[in-house]
């Protein structure tokens, strides 16, 4: 049987994985060098992909700063009932089995020009949906679970004891945190930041919903692309798609490596 | 007591601050979107869901994902299988391979569909001499919806494969049974709730999915618009109370699906 | 340290771990918590430590009340059952940790570890890794990194547990040794009679949350004041019919007793090998083991069944052989109470019956 599942599985892998992985690359060069240059080198591209790094810097810090917060809380914390926590814990995975588009429209639901809060924050001068902010908001809302989810089974694996050992030699919660906590579950941190990385640069549907996809203002990289195929101007699209492609085989390398690490440790 | 005083209060501060973002953050907006959809009562609820078009939206949707979720299963079992169990030049390289779809962006994964399937490409155009169509039709939404959702599945079953107690194989073995047998008899069934739930997974997150699809359905109402899309339509058109009716309708597929998994994974871990 | 404990009480819920438990410790004792799995041992020590809160009652350090005391400002060094090393220090780091957080200087801090690292025998090993450690090393980097901060009370929860049975009673002594040259008042959990009875000064017989007795290892031993504590520590046999046992039968009037008998209570001989003849009653060999450094012997008399042990340089028995069987004294016990009593015939031997 070997002999037939190890080549039916490369084939899987060519058709499904490397064949498309090569045609992107092969269809933003179509144009030669020159082409792909230029697509990228579009006032629009460039906006575009800086609106998208912004996006991943603020989500990814406001993402692990929680994240391990609440996976500390969710894990250790006395003073939550154990029943709350069962409900927080499954609430956690709600994200996931929410389509981007339905999330996007929950924030502009929410928060839309149309609604109480909107229309208050709009009279401040601010404008969440549309707008920066919002777009922030709807990654969060997407990539909240992945940090969580890799440190709380870390945190239940390595057990209270170390914590308490600490405690009773005099170390109070901040100083526990950094000296004891901290290295045990930093592996599972630099994954959960790696897979929100991802996540947050490869969002499409609920930036999609959120931002309006006002070119040269909230355009991100992933609508951008929408909007060239949409507009018939494959090659560009390739050119913009080559690059995150890049980006995601870059951080899936770094993914095995944080995986290995994480085994290690 | 100065110091404990203010680290009281500091933790005060952090636990109120994490538990309301987590509720600002999600369950807010699910309850807001609930609501939403029946602001304008029950009638116009019932309206925007008897619409052909939407329910239409919503049927293909559940078809399609069902379809790439069996599609799936099989392939994935078969993968997670041959990853396990055989030594081959490029096995690491092929495992560490099967996270791209979830690394890569969902409009590039659409996009590389519409690059090799399309009407201008090989296949594409073998396809229509042969007189069917891929890309506008099921078929390419099927095949973005495996691309996207190909990682579940394997990475569900590999765990249980890797736990699998080699002895019980063995044992079966000893007894004289084939090893078609052994696969049906012994390895299957305690795979089964990775394969199960890998596959529920796989089929929530195709009905959700919606960048890899726009891109290659089409989206001709009625034929090709999945709900996602429709959804997306919706919101465009400022019918907000429309896209969140039918958004719940989803919703409430997805959080089912998620419920029945996380009630096999904790049979599972409690056995 | 002192230590005065008074109805302390902890619930998890609907279980309650640990019921009105009071005693006091004097300071430079070494205390044993002994008692099976799950009787609330472990709860008492956490709660000594600040690790959990009682549900009510009082715990004072030199007549001062610590209940609102976090484990940080108790003054007390504490040894995990697993050791809860931190795996990503050295065992250099690992001792030095309390001394860190008590900000001494760097030169008092590699002073005192490096005492303490010869004190323990570790010398050598103090840039490794927990994970390059033996069990038996772990243990003693566990016990240095408690002693560091120079605590006033040393708690140890099953220390030896996760040990190698050859290791284990090795490292008892040590353990044993090195808190006496330390002079630190010491309480260890265990499970284990004599690991308890070999190393403690005194025992405390926990059982379903309660204190059974307090005492030193010989006193529990000799006059347990409960049954719990006559079955658990040492060997037994129970007779429910004491009617049988030639000299307690008068203890047969009392409804409901049944008696305890060790097998150092009973002497054995071949007939007419016993000076006492009065009171001693026929039996029979039923089975024998061989223990190593003497013959553990079953013995059937009627139909209840004794164990005793015999030397292997008095004359062999072989299975069936009859016998005469003396019971010295009994542990006798029904629902109200439990006292010991000595073979009536013994103390008052009627010469008519010979």
């Amino acid at each position: 049987m070997k002999k037939v599942w190890i080549p039916i599985t490369y084939i899987i892998f060519i058709i499904l994985i490397i064949i498309p992985l090569i045609r992107i690359f092969t269809g933003a060069m179509g144009d030669g060098w020159g082409g792909f240059v230029d697509a990228l080198s579009r006032p629009e591209a460039l906006h575009a992909l800086m609106m998208t790094g912004l996006i991943t810097i603020v989500v990814t810090l406001i993402n692990t700063l929680f994240g391990v917060m609440l996976s500390l809380y969710l894990v250790r914390a006395e003073w939550l009932p154990s029943k709350l926590k069962q409900l927080l814990n499954s609430i956690l995975d709600l994200p996931f089995a929410v389509s981007p588009i339905i999330g996007g429209l929950m924030i502009v639901l929410l928060l839309g020009p149309n609604t109480a809060i909107g229309s208050l924050l709009n009279d401040a001068g601010i404008s969440i949906v549309y707008a920066f902010p919002g777009m922030v908001i709807a990654t969060l809302f997407v990539t909240f679970p992945m940090m969580v989810r890799e440190i709380m089974p870390v945190l239940q694996e390595i057990g209270s004891s170390q914590e308490e050992a600490a405690s009773t030699l005099g170390a109070y919660s901040w100083y526990t945190f950094w000296k004891v906590t901290w290295p045990a579950i930093r592996w599972g941190v630099i994954y959960g930041v790696v897979l929100t990385v991802a996540r947050c640069f490869g969002e499409f549907g609920a930036v999609l919903v959120v931002s309006g996809n006002i070119i040269n203002k909230t355009q991100t990289a992933t609508t951008l692309v929408y909007q060239d195929v949409e507009n018939f101007n494959v090659t560009a699209a390739n050119g913009v798609a080559l690059v995150l492609a890049a980006f995601s085989v870059g951080l899936l390398l770094l993914m095995e490596w944080a995986k290995k690490r994480k085994e290690v440790h | 007591m100065n110091f404990k005083f203010r680290s009281r209060w500091w933790s005060f501060g952090f636990r109120s601050t994490v538990m309301l973002y987590f509720i600002l953050l999600i369950v807010i907006p699910i309850i807001g979107i609930y609501t939403q959809s029946f602001s304008l009562g029950w009638t116009p609820f019932y309206e925007s869901i008897s619409d052909p078009l939407a329910w239409k939206a919503v049927l293909l949707t559940v078809k399609l994902a069902f379809i790439a979720a069996i599609i799936n299963i099989l392939i994935g079992t078969m993968i997670g299988w041959t990853l396990n169990r055989y030594k081959f030049a490029g096995r690491r390289l092929l495992n560490s391979l099967v996270d791209l779809p979830f690394a890569l962006p969902t409009a590039v994964g659409g996009l590389m569909i519409l690059l090799l399937l399309g009407p201008n490409s090989a296949v594409g155009s073998i396809a229509e001499k042969l007189g069917f169509e891929i890309v506008f039709h099921e078929p390419a939404i099927v095949v973005a919806m495996v691309f996207v959702t190909f990682p579940f599945v394997i990475r569900a079953v590999q765990p249980l494969l890797e736990e699998l107690d080699k002895s019980e194989e063995e044992a079966a073995y000893t007894m004289g049974a084939t090893k078609a047998k052994t696969f049906i008899q012994i390895i299957f069934p305690s795979i089964l709730p990775g394969v199960l739930s890998g596959g529920m997974l796989a089929f929530s997150r195709a009905l959700a999915e919606f960048g890899a699809v726009v891109l290659v359905a089409g989206n001709i109402p009625g034929k090709t618009l999945i709900a996602s899309v429709y959804i997306y339509g919706e919101i465009e058109s400022d019918n907000s109370q429309g896209a969140a009716a039918v958004s719940i309708l989803l919703l409430t597929f997805s959080f089912l699906i998620l419920w029945i998994v996380s009630r096999v994974q904790a049979r599972r871990s409690s056995k | 340290m002192h230590i005065e404990v008074r109805n302390l009480n902890k619930q998890f819920g609907d279980f309650h771990a640990v019921r009105d438990v009071s005693f006091t410790i004097e300071k430079g004792h070494l205390i044993g918590l002994l008692g099976p799995s799950g009787g609330g041992k472990t709860s008492i020590l956490r709660m000594l430590a600040g690790l959990e809160t009682p549900t009510s009652g009082d715990i004072e350090f030199l007549g001062q009340r610590v209940n609102d005391l976090p484990p940080q400002e108790r003054g007390i060094g504490f040894v995990f059952q697993n050791y809860a090393l931190f795996k990503h220090m050295t065992v250099f780091d690992n001792i030095a940790f309390g001394l860190k957080i008590k900000k001494q200087s760097k030169e008092q801090i590699k002073k005192r570890v490096m005492e303490l690292v010869e004190l323990t025998g570790l010398l050598g090993f103090e840039h490794r890794y927990p994970h390059q450690l033996s069990g038996g090393q772990r243990q003693r980097v566990a016990f240095a990194r408690a002693l560091a901060p120079e605590p006033q009370l040393l708690l140890l929860d099953e220390p030896f547990a996760a040990i190698d049975a050859k290791i284990r009673t090795e490292l008892r002594t040590w353990l044993k040794e090195l808190i006496e040259r330390v002079g630190i008042t010491s309480i260890f959990v265990t499970h284990d009679q004599e690991e308890a009875i070999e190393v403690a000064d005194e025992i405390m017989i926990i059982n379903k949350g309660r204190l059974e007795q307090k005492g030193t290892p010989w006193d529990i031993y000799k006059s347990p004041e409960t049954p719990f504590v006559a079955g658990f520590i040492g060997e037994s046999t129970i007779i429910e019919n004491i009617g049988a046992i030639r000299g307690f039968e008068e203890a047969a009037a009392w409804q409901g007793t049944k008696a305890l008998i060790r097998p150092e209570y009973i002497e054995i001989g071949k007939p007419g090998e016993i000076g006492l003849a009065s009171a001693a009653m026929e039996g029979r060999v039923k089975q024998l083991h061989f223990r190593g450094s003497e013959w553990m012997v079953e013995i059937e008399v009627g139909n209840a069944k004794l164990i005793t042990y015999r030397s292997l340089e008095k004359e062999v028995l072989h299975p069936g052989d009859a016998l005469s069987v003396l019971v010295h004294r009994a542990y006798l016990f029904n629902d109200n109470d439990s006292w010991i009593m000595e073979n009536k015939l013994k103390e008052d031997p009627m010469p008519i019956f010979i």
